[in-house]
């Protein structure tokens, strides 16, 4: 059996997961709940009369600071908590197998919030003609930001069988993530640091990749930041799970 | 065939598992015994590919586990402690999932998962989630997705612990059940259930092997071998006289059942027909007479307490 049907097998499976337990629509009616308030009440959707979704975007960060972590503290400390993981890693898949499959499944997860939000985009092309391309590249660069949270939680939700740690762990994690780039925090880095490693810290940062591609500049640097971040996450998670076999 | 060779796993300063080596042929029905911390379960664990040792290797059909893990998983059925699985999901979507997962081709799939859920009466359960169903029933969850894909080596970590009488019976009707060119390892310490299913019986304590041989042999290494038990009227009286016939080591009148008397015999000694003998020649007719054919429990306990009292009570 080749890998692909092996991480489309666990794919299935915790996908299936999501949306049997309530936690789901609770976590999908938050996501689309608070992004809308935001949007609204903080970002002056109308007050700024102006039709795009930067209002929107600009919290999205944010946004994910808060509910990333909470779907990512459980994909590998349910596991270990309730025993699963025995019965996950004697079935012949490789580590980066599951790894995959749960990543992916937790993604599309994020899909479906970020396509519960498509009224927001019906409205402004009701109320005026933005730039659908501006928007489109700013879902595609705001589903990118989701998978590496996601991809950062899930290695440290493999750290621990305690899901609160994996949660608390994580928010801290996300938090530097995004803090590397928040103006006040960068302005620091450079006085404190040489400026190379400042400039290093500072292109870590979720926030301005993400608000390159939010403002429809769809650069390679920035999409390939977040899927080389991803992927570094991902391959560190398998090394993790495959480590701890033998400890 | 599997061979496992210097097998050892330690977690911190403690050794799980010590040197262990021992190989189980084609067919073969082991049980692999030991007290609780013994290692039974981390070497299971090891065997099933869920935990690297620190050194030795295991083969299984001439594959080297942890060279060639995936084709060697794809042969194995394992039912981990307490039996995990995924509690939200219903019984038919978790057998999907596993069949899917173990490569069984799609048009065979729900022929498969139909056949298993008939052998093991999951039919009327099919759709309920397994975190609701009893623990019998969870438990056969387990064994359905260890036997799924027909492995060539099953390996069962307390398959009946805390299974009720009944429960516990069909558990051990199914694996005499299995075809007889598997390969089955039960980790236990009911040592009824090594006696009801299994050809051999290896003992570990401590992490070490202590004992290799057949249910019977260990038995007849009990203190309680051609042991005779008898009922009689007046057991005090008559146990001065059977404490002299030849090979009688000793005669125990259990306290608070002042009619029941056992007669130890020594060791090698078969003292049934002289114990026949004397109570004829006093015309004694004892209520019930029974020759022990050893006890399990005893040879356990004196393996695996004697052997080291100091370090008894270890995790």
């Amino acid at each position: 059996m080749n890998t692909c049907a092996r991480v489309v097998a666990v794919y299935r499976r915790e996908l299936g997961a999501y949306f049997t337990t309530p936690l789901a629509y609770v976590f999908l009616a938050a996501f689309v709940l608070l992004s809308g308030f935001l949007a609204f009440e903080f970002g002056g959707f109308f007050r700024r009369e102006q039709a795009d979704l930067l209002s929107f975007f600009n919290f999205h960060p944010w946004l994910y600071l808060v509910l990333m972590p909470p779907l990512a503290m459980r994909i590998w400390s349910e596991e270990r908590q309730t025993g699963t993981i025995e019965l996950l890693m004697t079935l012949p898949l490789t580590a980066l197998d599951a790894v995959l499959g749960k990543f992916l499944a937790a993604w599309t997860f994020v899909a479906v919030a970020l396509l519960l939000t498509l009224p927001m985009w019906l409205t402004v092309n009701y109320l005026g003609s933005p730039d659908n391309g501006i928007i489109v590249a700013a879902y595609l660069g705001s589903w990118l930001m989701g998978g590496s949270f996601l991809a950062l939680g899930g290695f440290l939700s493999a750290l621990t069988k305690n899901q609160v740690v994996a949660f608390i762990l994580s928010t801290i994690a996300s938090l530097l993530f995004l803090l590397l780039g928040f103006a006040p925090v960068a302005q620091v880095l450079q006085a404190l640091l040489p400026a190379s490693v400042a400039e290093l810290a500072i292109s870590l940062s979720f926030l301005s990749h993400f608000q390159n591609i939010a403002k429809g500049v769809v650069d390679s640097r920035d999409l390939g930041f977040f899927l080389v971040f991803m992927l570094s996450w991902l391959l560190a998670t398998a090394a993790l799970i495959d480590w701890k076999k033998g400890a | 065939m599997i061979e496992i060779e210097n097998l050892t796993k330690r977690f911190g300063p403690f050794v799980a598992v010590d040197n262990l080596s021992f190989s189980v042929a084609a067919g073969q029905v082991l049980g692999f015994l030991g007290p609780n911390g013994a290692g039974k379960s981390t070497t299971m664990r090891m065997l099933a590919g869920f935990l690297r040792p620190d050194s030795g290797r295991i083969r299984i059909f001439g594959d080297d586990l942890n060279e060639r893990p995936l084709q060697v998983k794809s042969r194995l059925g394992y039912l981990p402690e307490g039996a995990p699985s995924y509690g939200d999901m219903p019984v038919r979507g978790f057998l999907q999932f596993i069949a899917q997962a173990r490569g069984i081709e799609r048009r065979q799939r729900s022929a498969r998962i139909a056949a298993i859920m008939a052998r093991l009466q999951l039919e009327t359960v099919a759709n309920r989630s397994i975190e609701t169903l009893s623990k019998g029933f969870q438990r056969r969850v387990g064994l359905a997705q260890a036997l799924i894909h027909d492995p060539s080596v099953l390996l069962l970590d307390e398959p009946t612990d805390g299974l009720d009488p009944n429960q516990k019976h069909e558990v051990r009707q199914l694996i005499r059940q299995l075809s007889d060119d598997k390969i089955v390892i039960i980790s236990t310490h009911i040592l009824e259930e090594v006696e009801a299913v299994c050809q051999r019986a290896v003992i570990i304590n401590h992490g070490r092997l202590v004992a290799d041989a057949t249910p019977a042999q260990l038995k007849s290494s009990s203190d309680y071998f051609q042991a005779v038990e008898l009922e009689l009227d007046d057991a005090e009286g008559i146990a001065p006289a059977l404490r002299q016939l030849a090979g009688v080591r000793e005669v125990v009148v259990t306290p608070g059942q002042g009619n029941r008397v056992r007669v130890m015999a020594a060791k090698h000694a078969v003292i049934w027909p002289a114990v026949q003998a004397f109570l004829q020649d006093r015309g004694i007719r004892p209520q019930s007479l029974s020759v022990s054919a050893g006890r399990l429990d005893d040879v356990f306990r004196r393996i695996t307490v004697d052997q080291d009292p100091g370090r008894e009570g270890e995790p």
